[in-house]
């Protein structure tokens, strides 16, 4: 057997935060790194006697998640409590969704090298999010083994929405994709800041692979830690090597929760603790069900924005882009609408796309700047494609107004007027020109009309020449022929 | 008579008229409080300064003839779950010996808004796990009729308070008939309000789908101003139904001609107290006699209630008091590593009966088990509610026993839980179905008080009082007043 032989089974389960201004029940508010337990009240906390109330805008948030991940909405659904101790855990629950999760059966498209292919999505349900634990002394960062462990419930009760895939994933690249379509989709309906470092968004993968062609799928791991989109291809990457070459040497994949660790670039176990856990998951007796009415759904459906995927398809058909450069276009809502303005103000959408995606993106990279950092808008950037176009100045020039535009944002029309750009594309003038050399040089005349059609290269040398380089080589060309031919 | 003995209206009344300050009456309340607290042991925390200082700023209002309620001024009594600000709020459990809640329950803060007056936390049985209050873990709460009986539970405190004339009334927590039991132990009146009546908010939870706070007189007409008082929908309670709160003294003394009440033969076993029995049979022919109609009744699924309880109740208490983990507040024990802490302090935190529940539900929630128990009880739960409703189509309300039998002695039942859990055969079912229900002295049995609990239809505790105070008034059970001896 070979590593070929072997195929890849990944579910992915990320949670993302949704950037409501209050937590999921109660009035506290979500700011990220807020110092230590500023943002707590007796409800987030679980003090004795507190009741939970439903953030309306959290079920308005995860209904539109739902949406966009093309799921089934549930008419009604009901939150449940998950018992297991933890001190981030104040109630010693977390309230969650068990058997009726507000939305199910949805699917994600990701493009891969093979083309489009369609991931499936189980679920997206509503849940709280736990404080953090900061473990002080002792070796390896753990609660059991630290000296003494601080607790920070700032982000204790912080809406959350668990998006579970189906194991439809069979590499680590499809894994990255989702990832990154998922990213995009969350960000183009504003529901979350998807920061990775901020914990916003995070992700677990449970992986296992199966020997090509086998229905039945392996004993799988699940890979927690993964602080970015690299890491989490990596470690995926990294566990699909590690579980193939056990079963190649004909040992078992242990079922068990493994961590990424960044340093040393593998996966290792998390203590057994985790395993074989119950949590008694039963109905929340404290929160009403969640009843939607259609009405409800058909609303917030509506007010959902173009996704990238349907924007992508736009692009090809409207502004005529390939589907790879749409696809670059779309994968940044920001992006995406600063092309369409501009698109909408030059002659050539294409060419607007191209400069974006060429100097301008390269140029951004290198002086480390945003959009919202750029010193011009799409009107300048579009009388530069616009200029180029026209003819009136050639691509060494364009790149020149373009640094211009870019660290200085001046006019590329004035640009081109000020360092007397502009090609002279003026017939008379240019025919003037042609005259002027054709009879300076009546040998080369000669030659040409005696056959050595090729000297018609240096004629138009002559008159670029003459003109300071500003004549418009493709007119000087055919006025020569004109002439010449005549 | 002396003014502690009144009730809320005749010493409303003479607050009002100024023959009497607040300042004044709470003092006299409290010097009888503190010289029977001895004997009785009502309560867990005594806040007598507070007291004063809450009389002083009833006395302005008084003064000032503005925001005088039917409560401004009267000493009241609070069952020690419902969360005091600044006051310590123990469960009656060593858990929370040193946890000072840092807010006021809704009802708490609905009291207060009213002008009323707190003498204290009253005790209870640990966790309101209990029918005889023996579960608390500070003290053993005597029945001022017989010093050496149980006052019932788990509001036993909340009960004896109100009999002994230590508070003009109080507030208890109903889960299975911790309002009612101790009620009629005690020979005073006590409401379950329908569930979602009152916001539970501040209520430390025993099981949230069952627990219902209500108030706990002297008479029914203290009993409707208590639940006009602490009655609403609260925007921090899902749970609290959002529908128009009546007053209830509008219809009190409108009489019960051609009221139609349900006997349900369910509720009068064989193997019942025979005094107990003949006496809720003497009461209901009274209603009759005053214009009720009688109709005999069948609530079949209602003697499954019990069983559907000791699963649906534990198992939500299971989680509710898993957050007494030591992390944050409340007993810690120290241990080796934070497991060792968890069971260390949960292990050193409850008594018997709260583990007993605890253990019972979790184990119903158990993997392999959920549907076996706690789903089979929901749907029994569903059953009972449907019988209910069915008996509510042909009466108005439906008279029962509120307690098999008058109260018991000390240790009497506390070796076999089950025995003690029949205590709540009468009552149980009331809180599976969510409707309301009140317990009224209707009697003596060996010379201890004998109640009568009458069941209503969802949010209409107004026909329940209107019923209760017919009755009562045509009798004298609610003026005769514990000796406070033993026997």
């Amino acid at each position: 057997m070979a590593f070929e032989d072997w195929e890849p089974v990944i579910g992915l389960e990320v949670h993302c935060e949704l950037k409501t201004a209050t937590k999921l029940f109660c009035g506290c508010k979500t700011i990220f790194g807020n110092e230590s337990n500023t943002q707590v009240c007796p409800v987030c906390l679980g003090l004795p006697g507190t009741l939970p109330v439903m953030n309306e805008k959290a079920v308005e948030y995860a209904v539109k998640i739902g949406l966009a991940l093309n799921c089934e909405i549930s008419k009604f659904s009901k939150m449940d409590r998950k018992n297991y101790y933890y001190p981030d855990l104040p109630k010693a629950y977390q309230v969650s969704q068990y058997d009726k999760p507000l939305n199910f059966n949805g699917h994600l498209d990701i493009t891969t090298k093979e083309g489009t292919k369609r991931i499936g999505v189980t679920r997206a349900h509503l849940e709280e999010d736990a404080g953090k634990l900061v473990h002080q002394g002792g070796k390896a960062g753990r609660l059991d083994s630290s000296d003494y462990s601080l607790a920070d419930y700032n982000r204790g009760g912080i809406p959350l929405v668990e998006i579970v895939s189906e194991p439809d994933i069979r590499s680590a690249e499809e894994a990255h994709a989702y990832l990154t379509a998922l990213r995009n989709i969350l960000l183009y309906i504003d529901v979350s800041d998807c920061n990775m470092e901020e914990g916003s968004l995070r992700c677990d993968a449970n992986v296992s692979v199966r020997k090509k062609g086998t229905e039945k799928f392996g004993t799988k791991a699940e890979i927690k830690n993964m602080n970015s989109f690299k890491f989490a291809k990596q470690a995926m990457e990294y566990e699909i090597k590690r579980q193939i070459a056990l079963l190649e040497k004909g040992e078992k994949v242990i079922q068990e929760s493994r961590l990424w660790d960044v340093t040393e670039n593998k996966t290792k176990p998390m203590r057994s603790k985790e395993e074989a856990h119950d949590y008694r998951y039963f109905p929340e007796p404290d929160l009403s069900p969640i009843v939607l009415p259609e009405d409800y759904v058909q609303k917030i459906k509506a007010s959902l924005p173009e996704l990238p995927a349907a924007k992508q398809a736009r692009f090809v058909a409207e502004y005529g882009l390939t589907a790879y450069d749409a696809g670059v276009l779309t994968a940044d809502q920001e992006l995406a609408h600063w092309f369409e303005v501009g698109a909408k103000l030059t002659k050539s959408p294409k060419g607007f796309a191209n400069w974006m995606m060429g100097d301008m993106a390269a140029q951004m990279k290198e002086q480390e700047k945003e959009l919202k950092d750029l010193k011009f808008d799409q009107k300048k950037l579009a009388e530069l494609v616009d200029i180029i176009e026209a003819g009136t100045i050639n691509s060494k020039q364009a790149k020149e107004v373009f640094l211009e535009l870019f660290n200085n944002g001046a006019s590329p029309a004035e640009v081109v007027k000020s360092k007397g750009m502009a090609q002279v594309s003026d017939p008379k003038a240019i025919e003037a020109a042609v005259d002027k050399i054709l009879a300076e040089n009546p040998n080369v005349v000669a030659d040409y009309k005696g056959g050595k059609q090729g000297v018609i290269g240096f004629l138009v040398g002559k008159v670029m020449a003459a003109s300071q380089g500003k004549a418009n080589p493709k007119m000087v060309n055919e006025v020569l022929k004109k002439k010449l031919d005549a | 008579m002396e003014l502690y003995e009144k009730t809320i209206h005749e010493v409303a009344g003479e607050l009002k008229a100024k023959k009497i300050s607040s300042v004044e009456l709470t003092k006299q309340v409290m010097d009888h409080l503190e010289k029977v607290e001895p004997h009785v042991q009502s309560f867990i925390t005594i806040t007598r300064d507070q007291a004063l200082a809450q009389a002083a700023e009833a006395d302005k209002r008084l003064a000032a003839g503005k925001d005088v309620t039917a409560l401004t001024g009267i000493p009241l009594a609070i069952k020690d779950l419902l969360c005091t600000k600044g006051v310590r709020t123990t469960c009656a459990s060593r858990m929370l010996e040193t946890f000072v809640p840092p807010y006021n329950a809704t009802v708490v803060e609905k009291l207060y808004a009213a002008g009323a007056v707190a003498v204290g936390k009253t005790n209870m049985d640990e966790f309101a796990m209990g029918s005889s209050t023996e579960t608390s873990f500070y003290k053993k709460t005597k029945n001022p009729w017989n010093l050496n009986c149980v006052p019932g539970g788990s509001s036993g405190g909340s009960a004896s308070s109100v009999s002994a004339d230590q508070a003009f009334a109080s507030l208890g927590s109903d889960t299975g008939g911790s309002i009612r039991q101790p009620a009629a132990l005690c020979g005073i009146v006590g409401l379950k309000p329908t569930y979602g009546r009152v916001s539970r908010y501040g209520l430390i939870a025993f099981a949230s789908s069952l627990d219902q706070i209500g108030p706990m007189t002297k008479d029914v007409e203290d009993c409707a101003i208590m639940m006009n008082a602490i009655s609403g929908h609260d925007p921090k309670d899902s749970t609290s139904a959002n529908v128009p709160s009546p007053d209830h003294l509008t219809d009190l003394k409108k009489g019960v001609k051609g009221l139609r009440i349900g006997i349900p033969k369910e509720f009068f076993p064989d193997a019942m107290n025979e005094e107990v029995s003949v006496a809720v049979k003497d009461a209901i022919a009274k209603l009759s006699g005053l214009g009720a109609e009688l109709v005999e009744i069948s609530l079949p699924t209602a003697p499954y209630g019990l069983a559907a309880y000791y699963v649906l109740a534990p198992s939500e208490a299971s989680s509710n008091l898993a957050r007494y983990d030591g992390v944050r507040y409340g007993l810690r024990v120290p241990g080796e590593n934070i497991v060792e802490m968890y069971s260390k302090t949960r292990a050193a935190g409850f008594g018997p009966e709260v583990k007993r529940r605890i253990m019972l539900g979790t184990y119903a929630l158990s993997s392999g088990y959920y549907d076996a128990y706690y789903l089979k009880a929901q749907k029994v739960r569903r059953l009972i509610k449907e019988d209910y409703d069915k008996a509510f189509e042909k009466v108005d309300i439906i008279a029962t026993p509120t307690a098999p039998n008058p109260a018991f002695r000390f240790g009497e039942k506390t070796d076999d839980p089950l025995t003690m859990y029949l205590e709540d055969i009468f009552t149980i079912s009331i809180n599976i179905a969510g409707v309301p229900a009140l317990s009224l002295p209707c009697g003596l049995a060996g010379g201890l008080p004998v109640g009568l609990q009458l069941i209503g239809k969802p949010f209409d505790e107004a026909t329940l009082l209107k019923a209760a105070w017919a009755y009562e008034q045509s009798t004298e059970w609610h003026k005769r007043k514990p000796s406070l001896r033993k026997d």
